[in-house]
């Protein structure tokens, strides 16, 4: 049951009390049958100033496999997700404890840049954001070209090959050259998800992929999720519920920058283990 | 008594609409004026002379401004080499590095500068460049037109960056473009007809400035052939013609003013333009 906005505000935040507790504070365990994690968080917290946004999160995100994340408005969804691909390196507020592993190496490790952390793990963000000043042609490449590949037949095959994965390709070969505005709002977040692909992440952070875009659009973006999870490991923050028992294996619930439940998808939507879980899940609040 | 109140209101409230409308016509009115007298005073003496020749001496007639109108475009010139790169590299940092309480103290520091009297640029630059080298040259009057291009740059080029919306700088930073990359071929690119019109802006407005030149470019009746010597410039020659006793030199100075006037309305004109279409793109 998806809530709206004001319906949030309208509800107090914590109608079900819980004891602390009953948080896991320790290692929530992966989802069985899962292999080697594409990423494995441990007791991660992130800071803005004074204030606590994650709270010692642990988490083992399964490689080639979708996992969502969901859980009320501001509690910490995003800034996890953020955290994967270093991007709260450009706020100078935050701070980050704990440990995040990427195919067991450690993203903030001497050795690793986060630009080269970036690379490896895409991100594609809630609303659409094609460079304006460039042709759809451009906005693919350009994460290529700005990275020094200058091959003309390389990007050209590099673009075809992402438009193809992004399902763009038939609706936008014609016209390559066009500026990347002119596409309609799913084009375009479509067009986002090739420009990611295109330069060939592990891992692909979706933020709300689909969220400002109608039923269609939104049909055509699960699609292609479900499509890519073949060659990508995904994690996908998502309002909607029902998107997220559609297109994912694995769920992570987190509510008040805690998480509170991790399990496959069916586990946590059919037979959740925590009130919590079953509270939201089942519309009860959030 | 309730009815009072409200006719009260309704007439305080037209008679603030009437003042403000006055006022805001004082702004144009003086415009109208000022371009209607600079052609009616101008005109007559523009002819292929004025913008061909050098200046004939007292007593002769005819003659015209041509070293002065170059000059004028060689000290432009001078200038920008010296007040883009540095404005616009200033501005970025401003929008996009530094901390916030630095770039205050740049900001603020930008802003005094932009208001100080530009005769005393010329009185810096006279000191620092002209009492040394011993001369008065076509360089120093360059380089204090640049001092005073750079904060006006500076402020504009920021201003525009900022309006850039932050997730096309997520975009390209997610995709592991460096930042220098991300800011200057993302960015700046992004927001690239802003800081041209925040350039050409800051060009007319020195395009106009004359008393800085007195103490730098110094002015001269002939071609220039170096930048360490004096060069001419039209507002230094409509000055020079102004102030002197001579019919004919006033009515080129009129001339030269009319010329000055055209240019700076046409940057200002290319610069609405510019602006217009940046809007049509943006929807």
């Amino acid at each position: 049951m998806l809530m709206t906005e004001d319906q949030q505000k309208v509800r107090p935040p914590t109608p079900v009390v819980i004891p602390r507790t009953e948080v896991p504070q320790k290692k929530v365990s992966g989802p069985p049958g899962s292999s080697t994690p594409a990423i494995s968080v441990r007791d991660l917290s992130v800071y803005f100033g004074a204030n606590q946004v994650l709270k010692r999160v642990n988490l083992d995100v399964p490689a080639q496999a979708v996992t969502a994340i969901i859980g009320p408005s501001g509690c910490g969804k995003s800034t996890f997700l953020r955290a994967i691909n270093r991007m709260h390196d450009l706020v100078p507020s935050a701070r980050i404890e704990g440990r995040i592993q990427l195919f067991g190496e450690d993203i903030h490790g001497d050795h690793l840049e986060p630009v080269q952390v970036r690379r490896r793990v895409g991100m594609v963000f809630q609303k659409s954001n094609p460079f304006p000043t460039m042709s759809i042609a451009d906005n693919v490449t350009v994460g290529l070209r700005l990275n020094g590949l200058r091959k003309n037949s390389v990007l050209a095959e590099r673009m075809e090959q992402a438009l193809v994965m992004a399902a763009l390709w038939d609706e936008v070969k014609d016209r390559l050259s066009s500026p990347a505005v002119s596409l309609s709002g799913g084009q375009q977040q479509r067009l986002c998800i090739a420009r990611a692909l295109a330069v060939q992440p592990e891992v692909l952070l979706m933020d709300e992929p689909a969220s400002a875009l109608d039923p269609l659009a939104t049909a055509r973006i699960e699609d292609l999720i479900l499509e890519l999870k073949r060659d990508y490991t995904i994690i996908i923050v998502t309002h909607n519920m029902q998107q997220a028992a559609r297109i994912s294996d694995d769920t992570a619930f987190f509510y008040l920058g805690e998480l509170i439940e991790f399990g496959t998808t069916s586990k946590l939507f059919t037979s959740p283990s925590k009130k919590q879980t079953e509270d939201y899940v089942t519309g009860r609040f959030g | 008594m309730q009815n009072n109140c409200h006719l009260r209101r309704k007439l305080i409230n037209g008679l603030m609409q009437v003042i403000t409308c006055l006022c805001s016509l004082m702004v144009v009115v003086p415009l109208c004026l000022v371009f209607y007298h600079v052609l009616k005073s101008g005109i007559g003496s523009i002819n292929w002379a004025f913008f061909t020749q050098l200046p004939k001496p007292v007593g002769e007639t005819g003659g015209g401004m041509a070293n002065a109108i170059v000059g004028t475009f060689e000290l432009l010139g001078l200038a920008s080499l010296i007040g883009v790169p540095i404005g616009i590299l200033g501005g970025i940092f401003l929008s996009e590095y530094g901390s916030i309480r630095l770039n205050w103290g740049i900001r603020f520091g930008a802003d005094v500068l932009n208001g100080v009297p530009s005769i005393i640029w010329g009185m810096v630059v006279y000191a620092l460049v002209v009492l040394p080298q011993h001369r008065f040259s076509a360089l120093a009057g360059g380089i204090v037109l640049g001092m005073i291009m750079i904060p006006l740059i500076m402020r504009t080029t920021e201003e525009v960056l900022r309006l850039v919306p932050n997730g096309y700088r997520e975009a390209a930073l997610a995709l592991g473009i460096a930042q220098w990359r991300t800011i200057l071929q993302i960015v700046v690119r992004t927001a690239l007809k802003g800081i041209v019109t925040g350039v050409l802006l800051a060009l007319a407005r020195v395009a106009g400035e004359t008393a800085p030149l007195l103490f730098t470019a110094l002015g001269n009746r002939y071609w220039n052939h170096h930048l360490s010597d004096p060069i001419a410039a039209l507002p230094l020659q409509i000055f020079n013609y102004a102030i002197s006793p001579y019919e004919d030199w006033h009515r080129q100075a009129w001339a030269g003013a009319l010329v000055l006037l055209l240019f700076v309305a046409i940057v200002n004109v290319s610069v609405r333009v510019l602006t217009r279409d940046k809007f049509a793109q943006t929807r």
